[in-house]
């Protein structure tokens, strides 16, 4: 439930980065609103269903497409009869707070949203995903439950920020040619806006625009809530806390452990030296891994 | 359906209103009737926003509906709900010494009081419960009497819902809201407290666990699931009380027990607070088909591993046949009279009381003795000659398999209308919990108000609403 909730916030960031280049920046729109449906996963079952790359149609497939799983109403929908079904496991604040925000959401996006209530309709969805966790943190017992809850949030939002910069690698190598000739580059404000990060790059990497840095920042800074480290730091901390209240260790302690050396404690010049795309890859299949690996440990599946 | 006679109006008599609304009534007199209306509204969101809804079967734009609620409180005097509830307390017992003796010793069919055929010929009756105790000698841990009023000391019984009765969780929710909306109607009225329900029925519940088990019993509520028309009052149980709510395909059995699976493994059950029902109970003894409930849990439950909840076979105990012996069942056990009225019930059975119903049908409500829910009964004063011919035609031909009632002219409370209050007519279901330490009555109870004006069905399938209920305190 907590997968679909990050990941509904995960693509209205999207859209929200998607459309202020396509407004403010960019020559070829075409190209940015393309990387926003790759970014999304969500190439094949955009491209069986349209064959142009226009605002209109990306944002109406990311937020209404009922055939697009990922789809903020599908992800909504989903979330909440996943909250139903487990309605004794949250807290009443919670519960109505997943419900509201579904309740909310599908008729905000009954209709096909016009640019004009764009940002408006953006703002709902960041402002309910706030609400609900808020009424997480706040009212939720610490146990398994939340640690639950919070695993399927970072495996998810792991998952998307290694995507974001998987997309736009290409941006972020240390190719003399290209980088350093622009103290700017669109594609750097794409990716830090994507993860919501623009501001807070400024302030934690004073501002100094290079792909290293930048790259630094989003992998192995722990200070940004998105990055990879953070992430990788978050699920090893809940998987921790589980082993301690049933008092053994998993296999996915050791897989979240092993991801987290694999974020941490290393200069962005190795990563770049193993590969970036290859090391995001790695990254990606590990988080799915580790993933299948706890319903496993937990038996969700049996 | 229309009242025939003149029906009783609780909150107002000729001579102005009844005591037990007066405190109510000043207080209404100073209500702007657009601040109600937008309270009424509220009430509606709040009721989204919680997800207290049913689902509907078969419709799938509108699959989870609201049950209307209105805001006037349905009043008892203290009085009135001392009275009424020694008469629960009083025919829940003797419904349990009933069912103990059915499936035991049968000493009141060998008496003569209840005819075997009755018995013989029932579905309800399991044999799987013969010779049989279940844990605490309880059947019935969960009771929601039908109770209907006609007038200031007439009080009827309409149906006594000993299997797994349902609406507690309006009967909370309705009180959350209520609170809500209106605060100062309850620091200036003394309301009993209906929220204690959940902590008493886990303590009920709890106290009939199987003998042996754990000193910290562990519960479990069973739902069919999220597609049944009642899973939010499952969930919304489960969740007051603290427990865990499961599915059938969540338990097995394990090492000679009742099992849950949890995400350490499978834990042991002691008690099912079980919403499914008998049928499906379990597939090895009842309905093979059933995917909802354990494989298994009957041979757990009679070898005393686990406590199920209510027991199986309680349905024989309110049958609409047995229904009309219940004055005798209750002197038979309890040496009592019985406080609270029956409605008076024809047995088609008879021949004399045949002739007299097929005689006077357009004036009877007549029902399907195993019939529930409203299905397949007729309702004489609402029916056409046709429809009343047909029906005869059926009695004729099956008469043992119905029950003929006159219409009772229901009591009306008001409710808030766009033209101000107007009386409707309502019923009452009270619940109470039985466990060895007694039979725990909360002090209210669920309110049926049929909103359509004149109308006697107060069912939520045909446009009925709830009410929160006050009883007052002493």
């Amino acid at each position: 439930m907590f997968r679909f909730l990050e990941r509904a916030e995960n693509t209205a960031r999207l859209i929200e980065a998607g459309f202020r280049i396509a407004l403010t920046r960019s020559s070829d729109p075409e190209s940015e609103w393309k990387s926003v449906i790759v970014t999304s996963a969500a190439e094949a079952a955009y491209g069986a269903k349209h064959d142009v790359f226009d605002s209109t149609r990306i944002t109406d497939f990311l937020l209404r497409d009922p055939e697009n799983p990922s789809s903020v109403l599908s992800v909504i929908k989903a979330a909440r009869d996943n909250a139903r079904l487990v309605r004794t496991a949250l807290t009443s604040e919670v519960w109505s707070a997943v419900n509201e925000t579904w309740m909310l959401l599908t008729d905000v996006l009954k209709d096909k949203v016009p640019e004009t209530d764009l940002p408006q309709v953006l703002a709902t969805i960041r402002h309910q995903s706030a609400l609900v966790r808020g009424a997480l943190h706040g009212t939720m017992l610490r146990n398994d439950i939340y640690d639950f809850c919070r695993l399927g949030t970072f495996i998810e939002r792991a998952d998307s920020t290694a995507r974001i910069i998987d997309v736009k690698y290409y941006a972020l190598l240390p190719a003399p040619s290209f980088v350093g000739s622009r103290m700017d580059n669109v594609q750097w404000e794409t990716i830090l806006r994507s993860v919501s990060a623009h501001r807070s790059f400024r302030w934690a990497v004073d501002g100094d625009y290079t792909p290293a840095n930048i790259a630094r920042f989003l992998i192995l800074d722990r200070r940004l809530p998105r990055s990879l480290a953070f992430c990788a730091a978050s699920l090893t901390e809940n998987l921790n806390y589980l082993a301690e209240e049933y008092g053994m260790r998993h296999p996915s302690n050791d897989m979240a452990e092993a991801l987290k050396a694999c974020v941490s404690g290393r200069t962005i010049d190795s990563i770049f030296d193993e590969g970036l795309h290859e090391f995001l890859s790695a990254v990606l299949r590990d988080t799915a891994n580790l993933g299948l690996q706890i319903e496993q440990d937990f038996r969700f599946n049996k | 359906m229309t009242a025939n006679n003149v029906y009783f109006s609780e909150m107002a008599s000729d001579g102005g209103v009844r005591s037990p609304y007066s405190a109510y009534n000043a207080w209404f007199e100073k209500q702007d009737s657009d601040r109600l209306d937008r309270k009424s509204q509220e009430a509606e969101a709040f009721f989204r926003r919680t997800g207290i809804t049913f689902n509907v079967y078969g419709q799938s734009d509108a699959e989870e509906r609201l049950i209307p609620f209105d805001l006037v409180p349905r009043i008892l005097s203290n009085t009135e709900w001392t009275k009424l509830s020694k008469g629960i307390d009083q025919r829940v017992r003797a419904i349990n010494a009933f069912l103990h003796d059915l499936y035991n010793r049968q000493e009141i069919l060998r008496a003569g009081v209840v005819p075997i055929e009755l018995i013989a010929h029932n579905d309800a009756f399991l044999p799987q419960m013969i010779d049989f105790t279940p844990p605490g000698g309880v059947y019935t841990h969960i009771v929601g009497t039908d109770i209907v009023r006609t007038g200031e000391d007439e009080f009827y019984v309409l149906e006594d819902n000993a299997r797994t009765p349902s609406g507690v969780s309006y009967m909370l929710e309705n009180r959350e809201t209520m609170l809500q909306m209106f605060p100062e109607l309850f620091s200036k009225i003394k309301v009993q407290r209906v929220s204690d329900y959940p902590k008493n029925l886990r303590a009920s519940l709890e106290a009939t666990a199987p003998p042996g088990c754990s000193d910290k019993p562990f519960v479990v509520v069973l739902t069919p699931g999220i597609h049944n028309s009642a899973y939010y009052e499952h969930s919304f149980l489960a969740d007051q009380m603290g427990v865990e709510l499961v599915e059938g395909h969540d338990l097995r059995v394990v090492d000679g027990r009742i099992a849950v699976r949890t995400t350490r493994g499978f834990r042991a059950i002691d008690v099912i607070y079980r919403r499914v029902d008998d049928d499906f109970l379990d597939p090895l003894t009842f309905n093979s088909a059933s995917l909802l409930g354990v494989p298994g849990v009957m041979d757990m439950y009679r070898a005393g591993k686990i406590t199920i909840a209510n027991a199986p076979g309680t349905g024989v105990a309110d049958d609409k046949a047995i229904y009309s012996y219940m004055p005798d069942i209750v002197e038979f056990y309890t040496g009592e009279k019985a406080i609270l009225k029956n409605v008076e019930t024809h047995r088609c059975s008879e021949p004399q009381t045949l002739k007299y119903v097929l005689n006077n049908l357009a004036d009877l409500v007549v029902k399907e003795v195993h019939g529930s829910g409203g299905y397949g009964m007729l309702v004489g004063p609402a029916a056409s000659k046709v429809e009343i011919a047909e029906f005869a035609e059926k009695l004729k031909a099956r008469p043992a398999n119905y029950i003929a009632q006159p219409t009772l002219s229901l009591s009306t409370v008001p409710i808030f209308t766009e033209a101000g209050l107007a009386p409707r007519h309502v019923d009452l279901r009270p619940f109470a919990l039985v466990s060895p330490n007694g039979v725990n009555i909360v002090p209210g109870g669920l309110t049926r108000v049929a909103l359509t004006e004149g109308s006697l069905v107060v069912n939520s399938s045909q446009g009925g609403g709830t009410k929160d209920t006050w009883v007052l305190e002493g």
